[in-house]
């Protein structure tokens, strides 16, 4: 499956393993948090990265304590209907403190990656049908959020605050509110700060 | 009331032109049936039996004159001349092309309007108390804390998928005419001891097929923490509501699966470790939003104005309107006026294009170019002076829109039924119609009293029968329009489910039900009993005897 970020499609160099592939002697892998529970010891002795998947009933509390041992968590999308995803990936990076590369794989449909964005994913699994460059555009189909979430953007509470004279949205050069952002990737770019809400 | 600034205006715009290459993506095939639906949803299109629907978002039921212009423009241009007024304080234009849908919502958008998150797994259009800033009972205006939530839920990136709908009211004053209990989060404000105003936070109340009483799991919230506790609550039902079964995922399911002592836990928990955070909301920030709901330009009145008390004396008709759908106001010299949308043998809840547009011009003639909208599904006019009141009688007389029947047994609820929905198993409309007509001698229905008679078309319960006092559920028994009678629910602060009676009625004999009951109820009362009182007070035996004696 093709690997978007906000920036483009980049390659994939993890392999995903399904817990009844052998593991491999070295190279980057995504495993299954059975796998992750039941070979500890196996898989932090191994060379090369480390990955975890969570299939959506999974809380990431169970991987809390292990955070710093995992390059790339990812979060499953059973059906794109299913937004249980959505807190994980909060929690992972607002009260976690995950770094990390976080994946959003699964039914990933162009029309919430906004969403995820705002949530702290950074890489999407698309179809392989997706047109990139069409799905690309839909990160900024709202150059505004009203509320905070774990992105770096400037929520519109906090905007109102400025003064007149100071009001941007996010990082764009132009001055005007309702100007639509211009293509600035940085701006989009997951985080792990919160934004203040209010700025007051 | 709200207005827009850039911000909010350029996220509306910014929908419309999302779901205008949604639609475009539809159309071309781009997007599956399947694919498209939960985007359509969300922008309150649905397909229905004849036609698509479009909701439209009446954020906690107010209206200013130049939207219900707008929405008569749409029930023309767009629609067979009429809309329909939802018990969700919304609109809902039955006969919509799904083509058209991204034009009528970018003229929605001309006048700060859209049918953002009207329907979908999300939160939805919050609901409140159609007399806010009115009610002189009231402690704070609810309109405040619901445009306060309206802007936090909406295109919230983590609950836009939720296990199921989400929905939330509020409520400023003691008597609660929001319905709180019957919703995901009921909001009642009210004082602690220190006399400081804040939140009770229900939990887990709704209709449908599991109807629930909603728990309180915070007595007192203080108002600056509003927004992280409903972001708790929301979180914690995120992450372990069902998903599995559509029937099992609403809030109140999970409530009672894991317990309220336990769910106040979970909540609890979550909210200790982010209530000091950004969602904080500040005082400024309330005052701010305060100030879009300061009261108008009242003007100094006597009370009793001498030309309203001769004209009370003058016309019994007047008296009798005046009597049933009009309001004390908390200004000396004002009234509330309820416009009732349920003429007898009407259609509860429908408006043509000619009455929207009227309404908009009596509302700048004598109610500060304002308008609310009822979940009992009527209209108001909240800041009527008291010397104005008989010549507005007299063309709400002249539009059918002053049917005296407030609060009686003739403003009935009832929702589109199988005339519309997809979802129904039975016709609610003309049984609304046959009871009113059968109940339309108006003397009559004074004598009857305060009675509340509601109607679903199935279990889903948009017309609120779970919580009337008497409620009627169409059911489908061998492809045979039947229904279900309950008696003694109630949406207010003393809140209660109705009980079944017993086997359903055939639709030819629901009408002559109804007529038992009232009889039955006529005959028993004591002194001023209403209905529902003297329900609470016998129950339901010497109801279901006479009913099963009499068919």
């Amino acid at each position: 499956m093709p690997l978007i970020r906000t920036t483009g499609p980049v390659e994939d160099p993890w392999t995903t393993l399904k817990d009844e592939d052998p593991l491999p002697a070295d190279g980057a892998i995504i495993v299954t948090l059975a796998r992750w529970q039941a070979n500890r010891d196996a898989l932090l002795a191994r060379p090369g990265p480390l990955g975890i998947f969570l299939k959506s009933d999974q809380p990431p509390s169970l991987i809390a304590a292990d955070i710093e041992r995992f390059d790339v968590i990812a979060l499953n999308f059973p059906k794109f209907t299913n937004g249980r995803a959505y807190s994980s990936a909060r929690l992972l990076r607002e009260r976690y403190g995950y770094r990390g590369e976080l994946r959003a794989v699964g039914n990933v449909l162009r029309d919430q990656l906004q969403f995820m964005l705002r949530c702290g994913f950074d890489s999407f699994e698309v179809s392989a049908t997706a047109d990139v460059a069409t799905w690309l555009k839909a990160f900024r189909d709202f150059s505004l959020a009203y509320q905070p979430a774990t992105d770096a953007r400037t929520p519109v509470t906090a905007l109102r605050q400025r003064p007149a004279s100071a009001r941007r949205i996010d990082h764009d050069e132009e001055d005007a509110p309702p100007a639509r952002r211009s293509d600035d990737d940085a701006a989009v770019e997951a985080s792990v700060v919160c934004a203040g809400y209010w700025a007051y | 009331m709200y207005r827009y600034d850039n911000y909010d205006q350029t996220l509306v715009d910014e929908r419309v032109a999302q779901f205008r290459g949604q639609v475009a993506r539809r159309v071309a095939g781009d997007l599956t049936e399947d694919e498209f639906k939960p985007l359509r949803l969300m922008n309150g299109l649905y397909l229905q039996l004849h036609a698509y629907m479009l909701r439209v978002a009446i954020p906690y039921g107010t209206l200013s004159s130049k939207q219900l212009r707008k929405l008569a423009h749409i029930a023309r241009r767009y629609d067979k001349g009429y809309g329909h007024f939802t018990t969700r304080q919304n609109i809902q234009f039955n006969w919509i092309n799904l083509e058209e849908t991204p034009d009528i919502l970018a003229e929605l958008a001309t006048v700060e309007m859209h049918a953002i998150q009207t329907s979908g797994n999300c939160i939805r259009n919050v609901t409140a108390d159609h007399f806010a800033g009115v009610a002189a009972d009231e402690i704070e205006d609810p309109r405040i804390y619901s445009e306060i939530i309206r802007q936090w839920s909406t295109f919230h990136p983590e609950f836009s998928f939720l296990p199921r709908k989400f929905k939330i009211a509020v409520t400023g004053s003691p008597h609660d005419r929001a319905a709180v209990k019957v919703h995901d989060i009921g909001l009642r404000m009210h004082r602690n001891e220190a006399g400081e105003a804040g939140f009770e936070v229900l939990v887990g109340g709704g209709q449908g097929r599991t109807p629930v009483i909603a728990k309180t799991i915070r007595p007192f919230l203080p108002k600056r923490h509003l927004l992280s506790y409903l972001e708790a609550i929301l979180r914690i039902y995120n992450q372990l509501g069902r998903r599995d079964n559509l029937y099992k995922s609403r809030i109140k399911i999970l409530v009672d699966s894991v317990g309220v002592d336990r769910f106040t836990q979970l909540v609890e928990e979550e909210w200790q470790q982010i209530r000091d955070g950004y969602l904080e909301l500040p005082a400024a920030e309330i005052e701010r939003i305060r100030g879009y709901f300061a009261p108008p330009p009242y003007r100094a009145f006597d009370d009793k104005p001498a030309d309203f008390e001769a004209q009370l004396r003058r016309d019994f008709r007047f008296g009798r309107w005046v009597r049933t759908n009009v309001t004390p106001h908390k200004r000396p010299g004002y009234a509330i006026v309820t416009l009732s949308l349920k003429p007898v043998g009407g259609i509860p809840g429908d408006a043509t294009d000619a009455q929207m547009d009227a309404v908009a011009d009596l509302a700048d003639r004598y109610s500060f170019g304002e308008i609310r909208v009822t979940h009992e599904q009527n209209l108001v006019l909240t800041d009527v002076a008291k010397s104005d009141l008989y010549a507005l009688w007299q063309r709400l007389v002249e539009l059918e829109l002053a049917t005296p029947n407030i609060g009686l047994a003739g403003d009935i609820i009832a929702c589109p039924g199988l005339d519309y929905c997809a979802l129904a198993n039975a016709r609610s409309i003309p049984v609304a119609q046959r009871i009113s007509r059968q109940l339309g001698d108006l003397t009559r229905l004074l004598d009857i009293g305060e009675l509340k008679i509601k109607i679903s078309g199935c279990i889903n319960a948009c017309g609120h029968h779970h919580v009337g006092h008497i409620g009627i559920l169409g059911v489908d028994k061998k492809g045979e329009e039947f229904y279900q009678v309950t008696l003694g629910g109630s949406a207010d602060e003393n809140a209660s489910l109705g009980d079944i009676v017993g086997p359903a009625f055939s639709a030819d004999n629901v009408v002559g039900a109804v007529e038992t009951i009232i009889d039955t109820y006529l005959t028993v009362r004591q002194g001023g009993e209403r209905f529902l009182d003297t329900y609470r007070r016998i129950g339901l035996a010497p109801f279901k005897e006479k009913l099963y004696a009499a068919h």
